[in-house]
């Protein structure tokens, strides 16, 4: 593989990035790129730093060295609402929604208008912002629960909800952690059908453990372990490295 | 009409009214002016707790100094009135006469530069509105950019409390020291003690009172509403969500200042003078405790926990004065405990349903309307196909 790379052909080229948590590397000198249209997943064992990446990428956590570029833009300089209107959206490991609201609410407040505090308060529930609320929970499967008090969906549907309201900002660079677990084998397989269907037009970045999941998905998988990369490439790939099966897919 | 039904649901128009007619109806005709005006004081206490519902219930920001905004709206207006009242015939006596007495006592000589503005009324009414927000702007900017939030923000702001307090106490000379302003008079040649001005001022307070709460409804049922209980949730989904947090909490701290100016000001006016002793922790752990007994996520609620809070003040610090505290601390874990949405919420539960009945019963002017925020969804579908 290529690693050497001119900025301009990947969505995103994040390259030697490090952080350390006093002086733990948890990503060490890490080089990363996602294509354009992309399903590329991370794996590796707990601990191996998969979610600070994404925490990293999205502004949660401020880099030590290194840097992130998204579409020519050095993300590492941004805050966290402006990485989200550069078009990259965020789910995080637990799934995070708001529980005291409807669903309805739940989408709406992730439509992109309106957020300012002056937009805020003249925001109008237009027929546009309705539309478009109801397409996207038709796509997430909770169309029949809009009026639903999101603190009453179950732990599937409110992985769903979130990624619904990640959907509704139509983020090029969408990123997922652990969006299967916890889910029965049905929504299992209902997610990979609407990861499949939203990648079109967009890039998914996805962290999972479930390694049916990941085959049914990825384009390209990267293995993660104690902040570095250890193995990289397709899944077939991946799965014959002896490196991977011995930290992780081994156990 | 639709924008009234847009803005109140009629659970929410009935709370209005009811609020309305014990304020301007129920409460002049069963009480004498000295009862009146005592309730008008109470009164302009739902003016802080309606903020703290906005920005503690809400928002989920707990402030332990709302003193600090009641004070300062409070001490503008009283500033205006002492210099009204400071005419150099009143202040003849003194040794500098035509400044206020207590500065006379304290041996200053001419009025401090910035009590000057404080001559113009139309100065003063701004300053009640602005200086609290720009207080509450710096606080919230410096606290809320840096990501202080929870327990230590709240800590903050009764530090705040405090200090204020400390330094009004201090600067006798320029503020009136642990007295406050006192012996206030007229309002533009006004006389504001006597019966017919207390009358006049109660039904101004109760107004204002009234256009707050929608004010507050409008807020509430705005998208802003909705992001202020969203951070009040999950704090991280709206800021991933594309929103600048800190400004939402900033709006929303500045919001709930300048209701409590608003209040600090009508209580000048209605009791006469103003003082240190409404500005500190004690005074504003009160604000918060009136809040809590409303219900926290009431405005309503709270006009209702301040009043209900304050006549059981008067009626048992009357009988023992020195058990008073402990009867508010115990209120206090009493709301915490037994009754987390305080007395909306006992209102929501036993209440609410019955009046429902009533009002369908009644055959109202109304059609039926869910009870719920969210629109009839299926409605607006049929009735707008998709672009
Ligand atoms: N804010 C932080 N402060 C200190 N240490 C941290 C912080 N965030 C992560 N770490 C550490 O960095 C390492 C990588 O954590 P990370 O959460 O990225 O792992 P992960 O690959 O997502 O694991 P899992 O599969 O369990 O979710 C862990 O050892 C973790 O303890
Ligand atoms: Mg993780």
């Amino acid at each position: 593989m290529n690693t050497i790379s001119n900025n301009t052909d990947f969505l995103l080229s994040i390259e030697s990035l490090s952080v350390s948590f006093d002086g733990f590397k948890a990503v060490n000198d890490l080089n990363l790129y996602v294509d354009e249209n992309e399903i590329h997943v991370i794996i590796g064992p707990n601990g191996a730093g998969k979610t600070t990446v994404l925490d990293l990428i999205c502004g949660r956590t401020k880099a030590t060295a290194g840097s992130i570029k998204f579409r020519k833009k050095e993300l590492t300089q941004l805050r966290e609402h402006e990485i989200v209107r550069e078009g990259v959206g965020r789910k995080f490991q637990n799934p995070s929604i708001y529980e005291d609201l409807t669903v309805f609410e739940n989408l709406e407040l992730s439509f992109p208008r309106g957020r300012s505090v002056f937009g805020a308060l003249t925001f109008k529930r237009d027929a546009e912002v309705t539309t478009r609320v109801r397409e996207i929970a038709e796509m997430v499967f909770l169309d029949a629960l809009l009026n639903m008090q999101a603190a009453l969906l179950s732990h599937g549907q409110k992985q769903w909800l979130e990624i619904g309201m990640l959907l509704i900002q139509d983020p090029e660079l969408l990123m997922l952690d652990e969006p299967v677990a916890g889910m029965s084998v049905s929504e299992r397989k209902q997610t990979a059908k609407l990861l499949n269907e939203i990648t079109k037009g967009r890039s998914v970045m996805v962290v999972e453990h479930d390694m049916k999941f990941v085959e049914d998905i990825a384009h390209r998988v990267t293995v993660l372990h104690q902040g570095k990369i250890l193995s990289e490439g397709s899944m077939a790939k991946v799965q014959a490295d002896p490196k991977v099966i011995d930290v992780y897919l081994g156990h | 009409m639709t924008h009234v039904k847009s803005l109140l649901s009629r659970q929410e128009l009935i709370g209005l009214l009811v609020v309305a007619a014990l304020i301007f109806v129920v409460m002049p005709l069963s009480m004498d002016i000295f009862r009146l005006n005592l309730f008008g004081k109470y009164l302009t206490y739902a003016f802080v707790a309606i903020g703290l519902v906005l920005c503690w219930g809400k928002g989920g920001i707990l402030s332990l100094g709302q003193g600090v905004f009641f004070g300062l709206g409070g001490y503008c207006m009283a500033m205006y009135l002492k210099l009204e009242a400071s005419t150099p015939e009143a202040t003849a006596i003194q040794s500098t006469p035509g400044i206020p007495d207590f500065m006379d006592w304290n041996q200053i000589t001419s009025l401090p530069w910035f009590w000057e503005p404080f001559n113009s009324l139309t100065f003063t009414l701004l300053a009640i509105l602005v200086i609290p927000t720009l207080f509450a702007f710096v606080i919230g900017a410096a606290m809320f950019k840096r990501r202080v939030g929870g327990v230590y923000f709240a800590i903050i702001t009764q530090a705040i409390a405090a200090i204020l307090t400390i330094l009004i106490i201090g600067q006798q000379g320029y503020t009136g020291g642990v007295n406050g302003i006192t012996d206030l008079r007229t309002l533009k040649g006004w006389d504001i003690r006597t019966d017919e001005a207390k009358y006049v001022l109660y039904y101004v307070n109760g107004g204002l009172l009234i256009a707050v709460l929608l004010l507050s409804q409008f807020v509430l049922k705005s998208k802003l509403g909705r992001l202020l209980v969203a951070v009040r949730d999950k704090e991280d989904r709206v800021r991933f969500s594309g929103y600048d947090v800190s400004n939402i909490k900033i709006f929303v701290f500045c919001f709930a200042a300048v209701l409590s100016a608003i209040g600090g000001a009508m209580f000048t006016l209605q009791v006469g003078f103003m003082s240190p002793s409404f500005v500190g922790i004690v005074p504003s752990i009160e604000m918060v405790i009136f809040c809590a007994v409303g219900g926290r996520l009431s405005i309503f609620g709270a006009v209702y926990g301040t009043l209900l809070v304050n006549w059981a003040k008067t009626t048992f610090s009357e009988i023992f004065p020195e058990l008073w505290l402990f009867g508010l601390g115990g209120l206090f874990i009493a709301v915490v405990l037994v009754f987390p949405n305080g007395l909306s919420g006992l209102y929501r539960s036993y209440l609410a349903p019955l009046v429902d009945r009533l009002i369908s019963r009644g055959g109202s002017s109304y059609p039926p309307e869910p009870a719920s925020p969210p629109p009839d969804l299926d409605g607006e579908a049929n009735a707008k196909p998709a672009e």
